[in-house]
C-alpha cells in the first residue's frame, strides 16, 4: 500500500455521552495512514470509548468518524472489513490452540479457504508464534497472548489497526516484539492506533493524541509536547542519605511539580518559571547538584495534567515506625517449585533487609509469580524455605501471615460489599476487634479520604480510589512487610505517583516492600532488583548496578528497560550449547 | 482463640453481605425456589385423566351397562370409541388413538350375576407404559365396583401386564408426595448454588488469594463459608415446609424437631459437596457446570421419581452415599406416615457421616491449593 492512500481516520466533533458521564466531549483530530498514533491519557479519560467508536462498536452522539474512507455509522459494513480491533482483553478462546484460534478468526472474517493457510503461515511467521502453534491459547504467556491477539486482528488485512492497551501485563522483551511488529505494519502503510497508559510508549509514537476528561488536551508529535518542558527537568545524582526522603522534601517545595526516584538518583520537574534557588539549596544539602536533563514525555504529561501529588504520605506519617528483631525481613533459601516435570522456580535464594524495596522482575513465565507466591505463603515450595520476619511460612503460617500485607494487581476488593464493609472485613480477618478496629478503620478512612465514599460499592470508584481502598485494606493490620503483585499495572502516571508516595513513606518508617512489576519505572524505585529468567535468578543488584552490568562499556547510560532486555539476551547466549 | 473467632466472624459477615446485600440476589434466594415449588408441584403429577378408550361390547346384560356407565362417567375417560370387532380395536390401539381397548365377553353379565365374577379383557398400549399402567389401575377400580376382574394384555412390548402399581387415591395424593420431596430437592439446589459459587467467585475476583495470605486457615475459611449457606438453606427449607403444610395442605404427621435436625445434617452434607465443587473450579461457569453434573444424577438416583429398589445393585450402593436419598425418606415419612424416631435415626446417621466426609474433604481441597 502506498502512503498516499486515504487509509487514516478522521474525527470530527465526536461526542459520546453515557448516562452518568460525558465520555468524549467534541474530539476532532486526524490519524494518518502509515504512522503510529499513540492515544494516551489517565484512566477514565475516554481512551477505550474512542477506540470503540472508531471500531464502529459504538455510535457517537454527535459528530462523525471516518475510518479508511468509510463513515462508522452510515457505512458500518465497510468498517468491519477495513478495521482490525484488538480490545484490552482480546477474545481468544483459551481452550483452543493457537492455530485453532487463527482458523476460527479466519472463518469469522470469511477468508477464502485457499488463502487461509497462506495467511496463517504469514501471521505465525510475523508474530514468531510458529513454534507454539499447537499450544492452547490459555497456556500462553501474557506477551504471547497479545501477539496472538494481534495476529487475529490482522486476519482480514485491515487498513486501520486499533490496539487498546496492548502492552498491559507484557514484559519488556515481548513489548519490544510488539513494537517491532507494529513498526513493520506502519511501514506497509497501515494506520495504527496504540492506546496506552505507559508514557515511554507514547514517546515512541510518531503522533500523540492526549485525552483528559473527555477532551483532547494535546494533538501532535510527542516531541512538541516534551519541548514545552525544556529546561524544567533535572536530576539529582547520588545524593547522600535517604533519597526517598530527599524526594519527599523536594516534592513539598513549591518550585517542584513532579518527581520520581530513578535508581540512585532523584528526578524532578520544576514548575514553569519557578525560582530554582530552594531546590539548589536542597540538592547541596544532600551533597548533590542539580543536573539538567532532557524532558521526557511523562514529565510533560504530568505537568499538562496539573503536576504530581505532594511528597508526604499521611498514612506513613501516622504509622508507627517498624522495628524488627532481625535485620532480615524476608528470606528464601534454595527455593524450588516443581509443577510435574516443569520447574517454575529453580533454587532461588536471597535476603531482603528491613526497610528495603525489593523488586522481582522477569519476563512473562520466568517464574517470578511462583517465587512471589511462595514468599507470601500462597504456594508451598517443593524444596527450600521461605521466611517472613524470621517465621517459617511452612511451620508458622498464621503468625507469619499476620505480619505481612498483600496487594494484588486486581485489587481484590469485594464488589458486593460497600467500602465500609470491605474495610471492616479486612480488619476482621486480621483479628482486630472493638475500639482498636474502629480506630484503625477511621484512620484509614481519614488518610485515604474515603469518608464520602463509605457507602458506595468499590466497583463504582475510580481506579485511583480503588487502589487507595485496596492499600488501606492491606495496611489495616500495620504489617512490617508489604507484598505488592504488579500493583500499578495499567494505572495512569498520576495515580501511580500517588501510590509510590505512600510506599516511599512507608519504607521510611521501616516497612519492607516486595514488589513484582513489568513496569521499568517502578523498578527504579527499588533498592535492589532480582531479575528472574527461565526459573532462575540471573541477576541481583541495585537498579544502577544492573544498568552498569548490562552496559557494554563503562560510560554507556542505559535505561532500566534496555538493561533488562540485554541481561535476558545475555542469559540466552550463555545457555547456548557449546 | 479470640483472634480465630474474630476472623471467622468477619468472614461470615462478609459472606452474608455478599449474599444478602443486593435486593436482587435476596430475591433470587427465595423467589425462584418458591415459584418452582408451586409450578413443579402442579406440573409433576402422575395422574392420568382425559384418555380415550376403545370398547368392544359383546354382552348386553346389566353388569356391562353398569360398567360402561361408570366408565363414561369417570374423570378418567374423555371418549369411548365403540367398535364392532377386535380388528378395529387393534387398529385404534396401534394408531395410538386410544390408550386401551376393553373387550367385554358375551357371558360377562351372566358371570357377574352368578357370583363367579365377570372378566374383562384389557389391551394396553405398552409404548406408554406408565400411563397405561395407571389406566389399568383405574379400570380395575371401576371393574371392582361391578364385581369383575380384569385380564390385561399389553401390546407392543408392554412389560408384565399383571404388575399393578401402588394404588393411590386420585388427585391430591400426588401433590402430597411431590411437595415434600420438592422441598428437599430445592433446598439442596440452593445450598449447592450458594456454596459452589462462593469460592469460585472469589477466585475470579482475586479475593481468594487475599484470603489465603491472611492468617485465616483453610478450616476457618470452610467454616465461614458453611455457616451462611447453612442458614440460607435452613430458612428456605422452613419457608417451603410451611408452604407445604399451610398452602398445599399436606398433612404433617411426624416430629417437626427431628425433621429440623435432619434437615440441618442434610444441608451440611450438601454444603460440603458444594464447597468441594467450588474448590476445584476456577470460574463460576465451571462451578455451575459442576452443580449440574451433580444435581441431575443425584435427583434421579434419590428415589424421587423411581424406586431405588428397582435399580441395579451397584447403583443402589451408590445411592446410599446420596444425602438426598436419605433425606427424602425422612421428609416423606415425616409428612405422610409419621415415621417413628428409630427409622428417622436410621436415615439420619448416614447424613451425618456424609456431612463429615464432604466437609473434611472440602477443607483438604482448599488446603491442597496452598501446596
Amino acid at each position: 500500500m502506498a502512503e498516499s492512500q486515504p487509509g487514516g481516520i478522521e474525527l470530527q466533533g465526536v461526542v459520546k455521552r453515557f448516562p452518568q458521564v460525558t465520555a468524549l466531549d467534541g474530539i476532532s483530530a486526524t490519524i494518518r495512514a502509515g504512522q503510529l498514533t499513540g492515544l494516551v491519557g489517565p484512566d477514565g479519560a475516554g481512551k477505550t470509548t474512542l477506540m470503540r467508536l472508531m471500531a464502529g462498536l459504538l455510535r457517537p452522539d454527535a459528530g462523525h468518524i471516518t475510518v479508511a474512507g468509510a463513515d462508522t455509522v452510515q457505512q458500518q459494513h465497510l468498517i468491519a472489513t477495513g478495521v482490525g480491533y484488538m480490545p484490552q482483553r482480546f477474545g481468544l478462546y483459551e481452550d483452543l490452540s493457537v492455530l485453532e484460534n487463527l482458523s476460527l478468526y479466519a472463518q469469522l472474517r470469511q477468508l477464502p479457504a485457499a488463502e487461509q493457510k497462506r495467511t496463517w503461515e504469514r501471521l505465525l511467521e510475523f508474530t514468531r508464534l510458529a513454534p507454539f502453534s499447537k499450544r492452547l491459547a490459555g497456556k500462553l504467556s501474557g506477551g504471547m497472548k497479545q501477539k496472538l491477539g494481534l495476529a487475529c486482528a490482522l486476519m482480514g488485512r485491515p487498513q486501520v489497526l486499533l490496539l487498546d492497551e496492548p502492552s498491559v501485563g507484557v514484559d519488556p522483551v515481548s513489548r519490544q516484539e510488539l513494537w517491532r511488529m507494529v513498526g513493520e505494519l506502519t511501514d506497509s502503510g497501515m494506520a495504527v492506533v496504540w492506546s496506552t497508559a505507559y508514557l515511554d510508549e507514547a514517546e515512541q509514537c510518531r503522533h500523540v493524541l492526549l485525552l483528559n476528561q473527555g477532551q483532547l488536551a494535546f494533538d501532535g508529535p510527542p516531541g512538541a509536547l516534551t519541548g514545552r518542558l525544556q529546561g524544567r527537568s533535572f536530576r539529582l545524582p547520588n545524593p547522600r542519605g535517604d533519597r526517598r526522603h530527599l524526594l519527599q522534601r523536594a516534592l513539598d517545595l513549591p518550585a517542584v511539580s513532579d518527581g520520581v526516584i530513578q535508581g540512585h538518583a532523584v528526578r524532578l520537574v520544576a514548575e514553569a518559571d519557578a525560582d530554582l534557588q530552594p531546590l539548589q539549596v536542597l540538592a547541596a544539602s544532600a551533597g548533590s547538584q542539580l543536573e539538567a536533563v532532557a524532558p521526557r514525555f511523562e514529565d510533560a504529561f504530568v505537568s499538562l495534567l496539573g503536576g504530581g501529588p505532594g511528597g508526604t504520605s499521611v498514612i506513613a506519617e501516622l504509622m508507627e515506625p517498624v522495628s524488627l528483631e532481625s535485620d532480615i525481613a524476608v528470606a528464601c533459601s534454595n527455593l524450588t517449585r516443581r509443577f510435574g516435570d516443569f520447574v517454575a522456580t529453580d533454587d532461588v535464594s536471597f535476603e531482603v533487609r528491613q526497610g528495603e524495596i525489593f523488586g522481582l522482575l522477569g519476563p512473562n513465565g520466568a517464574g517470578k509469580s511462583t517465587t512471589f507466591k511462595m514468599l507470601c505463603g500462597l504456594l508451598k515450595p517443593s524444596t527450600g524455605q521461605a521466611q517472613v520476619v524470621g517465621l517459617d511460612l511452612a511451620r508458622a503460617a498464621s503468625e507469619a501471615k499476620n505480619r505481612l500485607g498483600y496487594m494484588a494487581q486486581k485489587f481484590s476488593l469485594y464488589g458486593l460489599l460497600s467500602v465500609r464493609q470491605n474495610l471492616e472485613f479486612a480488619a476482621g480477618v486480621y483479628g482486630l476487634t472493638g475500639a482498636c478496629k474502629q480506630q484503625r478503620i477511621d484512620e484509614m478512612v481519614d488518610v485515604f479520604e474515603l469518608r464520602p465514599l463509605l457507602d458506595s460499592a468499590p466497583d463504582d470508584l475510580s481506579l485511583g480510589y480503588k487502589q487507595r481502598l485496596a492499600l488501606a485494606c492491606s495496611l489495616m493490620h500495620r504489617p512490617p512487610v508489604l507484598f505488592l503483585d504488579e500493583p500499578t499495572s495499567g494505572v495512569d502516571p498520576i495515580t501511580r505517583r500517588e501510590f509510590w508516595t505512600h510506599i516511599n513513606g512507608l519504607v521510611r518508617k521501616g516497612v519492607t516492600v516486595m514488589v513484582t512489576t513489568h513496569f521499568m519505572d517502578e523498578a527504579e524505585y527499588c533498592d535492589r532488583v532480582a531479575l528472574m529468567y527461565r526459573s532462575r535468578l540471573i541477576a541481583l543488584d541495585t537498579p544502577d548496578g544492573l544498568k552498569r552490568e548490562a552496559a557494554h562499556h563503562g560510560d554507556e547510560e542505559l535505561t532500566m528497560e534496555e538493561a533488562f532486555i540485554r541481561l535476558i539476551e545475555r542469559a540466552d547466549l550463555s545457555e547456548l550449547p557449546v | 482463640m479470640g483472634a480465630r473467632y474474630t476472623r471467622i466472624r468477619a468472614q461470615v459477615v462478609k459472606e452474608m453481605l455478599s449474599i444478602l446485600r443486593d435486593p436482587k440476589s435476596r430475591f433470587i434466594l427465595l423467589g425462584p425456589p418458591l415459584m418452582q415449588l408451586f409450578i413443579f408441584s402442579f406440573a409433576m403429577t402422575l395422574e392420568v385423566s382425559n384418555i380415550d378408550v376403545a370398547l368392544l361390547n359383546r354382552d348386553s346384560g346389566a353388569a356391562s351397562v353398569e360398567f360402561i356407565q361408570q366408565l363414561e362417567a369417570s374423570d378418567l375417560v374423555r371418549r369411548t370409541h365403540r367398535v364392532a370387532n377386535e380388528k378395529e380395536l387393534a387398529r385404534l390401539v396401534d394408531t395410538q388413538q386410544v390408550i386401551a381397548g376393553i373387550v367385554i365377553a358375551d357371558n360377562f353379565s351372566a358371570r357377574v350375576a352368578s357370583g363367579e365374577g365377570g372378566e374383562l379383557q384389557v389391551i394396553l398400549d405398552g409404548r406408554k407404559a406408565n400411563t397405561s399402567q395407571i389406566t389399568l389401575g383405574y379400570l380395575q377400580t371401576i371393574a371392582g365396583n361391578v364385581s369383575a376382574t380384569i385380564q390385561s394384555h399389553g401390546s407392543r412390548g408392554a412389560s408384565d401386564p399383571a404388575t399393578v402399581r401402588h394404588w393411590f387415591n386420585p388427585n391430591l395424593t400426588y401433590r402430597w408426595f411431590v411437595v415434600p420431596s420438592l422441598t428437599g430437592i430445592l433446598v439442596m439446589l440452593m445450598a449447592l448454588m450458594v456454596t459452589a459459587l462462593s469460592i469460585a467467585r472469589e477466585r475470579e475476583l482475586g479475593t481468594f488469594d487475599q484470603l489465603l495470605v491472611s492468617p485465616c486457615t483453610p478450616t476457618e475459611i470452610i467454616i465461614a463459608k458453611t455457616i451462611p449457606a447453612f442458614l440460607v438453606g435452613l430458612v428456605l427449607g422452613c419457608v417451603m415446609m410451611a408452604a407445604a403444610i399451610f398452602l398445599f395442605g399436606v398433612p404433617f404427621t411426624g416430629s417437626l424437631w427431628l425433621l429440623l435436625v435432619c434437615m440441618m445434617l442434610f444441608i451440611l452434607s450438601v454444603v460440603g459437596i458444594g464447597l468441594m465443587i467450588s474448590s476445584v473450579c476456577s470460574t463460576q461457569q465451571q462451578a455451575i457446570l459442576g452443580i449440574f453434573a451433580i444435581v441431575v444424577p443425584v435427583v434421579i438416583m434419590s428415589g424421587f421419581a423411581t424406586p431405588i429398589e428397582n435399580m441395579p445393585r451397584v447403583l443402589q450402593w451408590i445411592a446410599e452415599a446420596i444425602p438426598l436419598k436419605h433425606f427424602l425418606i425422612i421428609l416423606q415419612g415425616s409428612f405422610l406416615k409419621s415415621l417413628p424416631p428409630q427409622q428417622v435415626f436410621a436415615n439420619a446417621w448416614p447424613l451425618a457421616v456424609i456431612a463429615l466426609v464432604t466437609l473434611t474433604l472440602a477443607t483438604r481441597m482448599v488446603r491442597s491449593k496452598l501446596q
